[in-house]
């Protein structure tokens, strides 16, 4: 369990910047809420977090991301290694479409190293017990991936991301096309999850980043508003736009 | 008032039904004429095809001078697959290789002169593609040969193979590259573990719609494997093709030959139908998947 540090961290799509030098830390064993309103940078801050925004066509970042005290972005380091370390789950779920509910499970192990088929079975037994989907799937694991419900097919994501045991956990509004009780269990799974691992959420929904997250940075126009505990963001926040926003009165 | 207003309204609505199935006759009546000479190739080739097809046809080179029969025409489809077998083995490792250069990492200049190429070559008529090949390769090795044949071919395959394989890893959404590069696989591993076999159907259906194309082209061969009477499986040595064979024997006067040309285009046609139907076939299943 590694912590994350942003400093002065800014980013662009081609001429447009949406990142204005963002501070942040997200520590081990807590969750991070990142909460804004829509086209604020949530998704761009937390894809800077795993150089996964560099992936876009044209889009470029620039400042630190201290990741246990190495700068992600610095000379000769790998976003290849970046990425297996600190994982992420997006927004929709993203299963492999040729991939069984196993392979799905497993994809990063099997792909990225040779591993046996014993140890394989293994690890996606523990990843998906972990993402909660196990009892449900552990009698079709041949089955296609693609064939589970919404809320199942991210939990298998979740699965994925988990099996390569990653560090830290990215996630993207991982329950934003999911039905109450999938949210419910997505919760309840983060919760689970906060113990080994240090994760960091977006979330559209305030009442969710209220119950489930220790710490919530709140952002507007790709700049951070405030930063500070759950508790303190959502009683007593020290700016006005972060009182507006949480209460509802804008956003 | 209101009764004239509601007889306006009927009428108006009686002249738009009226419109409407004028319309619509209309647009059967196109349909059918567009299907006419679909019909009348499919009538003739047939009629006059079948009659050829014998075990002869199909095993036996051309007679000789005295031979009253007009033999079988064997050495063309030995050559058919000889120059369109080695024309799949240039083009298709280049094509595909080029569509994935283009779909993953192909950005500015070099990638829009590529596609530029593939553009222009895919339009330009076959003969020009043979009249290149001979004048470079035939001129060089001094003689018409099944190689020769088979570059002229592969500059025909090549861009529909680029751009159609390009088009089908366009389709594979770009959140399973990304949620693949997310569990810290490189690039590469992503395309040939991820993209490529979710397009696969597709990959073939280019690769299928190539060779339907490339079994068909005449002219480029004529002038560049030139044709043969005999069997021959050298890339080396001028070579016969279906298509040749037909173009040679449908301008003799004698009846014989003419009905072995007739043989050809109905197995030409018949093996190029089973191709757009598999690559069809193909091609409605991938939708299926990647919807
Ligand atoms: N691929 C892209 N190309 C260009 N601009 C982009 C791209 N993706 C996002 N943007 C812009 O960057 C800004 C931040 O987008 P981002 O997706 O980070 O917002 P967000 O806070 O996650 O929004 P949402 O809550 O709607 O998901 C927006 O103004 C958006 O228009
Ligand atoms: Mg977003």
């Amino acid at each position: 369990m590694k912590s994350l540090v942003v400093s002065d961290l800014s980013a662009w799509f081609g001429r447009k910047r949406v990142l204005r030098s963002v501070d942040m830390s997200a520590e081990p064993g807590s969750v991070t809420a990142i909460i804004g309103p829509s086209g604020c940078g949530k998704s761009t801050l937390l894809r800077c977090l795993n150089r996964m925004h560099e992936e876009v066509r044209g889009a470029r970042a620039q400042g630190k991301v201290l990741f246990d005290g190495l700068d992600i972005y610095g000379p000769g380091v790998d976003p290849v290694d970046v990425r297996r370390r600190i994982g992420m789950v997006f927004q929709r779920p993203n299963p492999f479409p040729t991939m069984s509910i196993f392979e799905n499970a497993v994809a990063g192990l099997r792909l990225g190293s040779k591993m046996r088929r014993a140890e394989l079975q293994e690890r996606a037994e523990r990843a998906l017990r972990a993402s909660g989907l196990w009892e449900e799937v552990k009698d079709g694991l041949d089955e296609p991936g693609g064939k589970l419900s919404g809320g199942q097919q991210q939990r298998l994501c979740i699965a994925r991301a988990l099996a390569v045991e990653p560090e830290v956990l990215l996630m993207d509004e991982p329950a934003s096309a999911l039905d109450p009780a999938s949210t419910l269990r997505i919760e309840e799974l983060i919760q689970e999850l906060k113990s080994r691992y240090n994760v960091v959420i977006v979330t559209h929904n305030m009442q969710q980043a209220a119950r489930i997250s220790d710490w919530t940075l709140f952002m507007l126009y790709g700049e951070v508003v405030e930063y500070a505990p759950t508790k303190k963001m959502f009683t007593t926040p020290e700016d006005r736009r972060t009182e507006d926003y949480v209460t509802g009165r804008f956003g | 008032m209101i009764a004239s207003a509601q007889t306006g309204a009927a009428a108006t609505f009686g002249r738009r039904r009226l419109k409407d199935r004028a319309f619509t006759a209309f647009l059967w009546a196109c349909g059918g004429v567009a299907l006419v000479p679909l019909g009348v190739i499919a009538y003739y080739v047939v009629r006059r095809g079948l009659p050829a097809l014998s075990v002869a046809f199909f095993t036996k080179t051309p007679a000789g001078p005295l031979d009253p029969s007009a033999g079988g025409m064997v050495q063309s489809f030995i050559g058919s697959g000889l120059i369109v077998g080695m024309a799949c083995l240039i083009s298709i490792p280049l094509g595909i290789l080029t569509a994935i250069y283009l779909s993953e990492y192909g950005r500015g200049r070099i990638a829009d002169a590529i596609r530029f190429v593939a553009e222009i070559l895919l339009s330009t008529p076959s003969i020009v593609a043979g009249l290149v090949v001979s004048a470079v390769v035939v001129t060089a090795m001094r003689s018409f040969s099944a190689i020769a044949g088979s570059l002229a071919i592969s500059l025909l395959m090549w861009p529909v193979i680029t751009r159609a394989t390009e088009e089908i890893l366009r389709l594979v959404p770009q959140e399973l590259r990304e949620g693949a590069l997310a569990l810290g696989l490189p690039r590469w591993k992503v395309i040939l573990r991820i993209v490529i076999p979710t397009a696969g159907a597709g990959i073939l259906t280019a690769m299928m719609l190539a060779v339907a194309r490339g079994l068909g082209e005449t002219a480029p061969i004529l002038l560049t494997a030139l044709g043969s009477d005999y069997v021959n499986s050298s890339p080396w040595r001028p070579t016969d093709a279906v298509p040749l064979r037909i173009y040679d024997y449908a301008r003799q006067p004698l009846e014989a030959l003419q009905q072995v040309a007739w043989g050809g285009a109905i197995t030409l046609m018949v093996g190029v139908l089973v191709l757009s139907i598999g690559a069809r076939v193909l091609s409605a299943r991938q939708e299926r998947r990647l919807r």
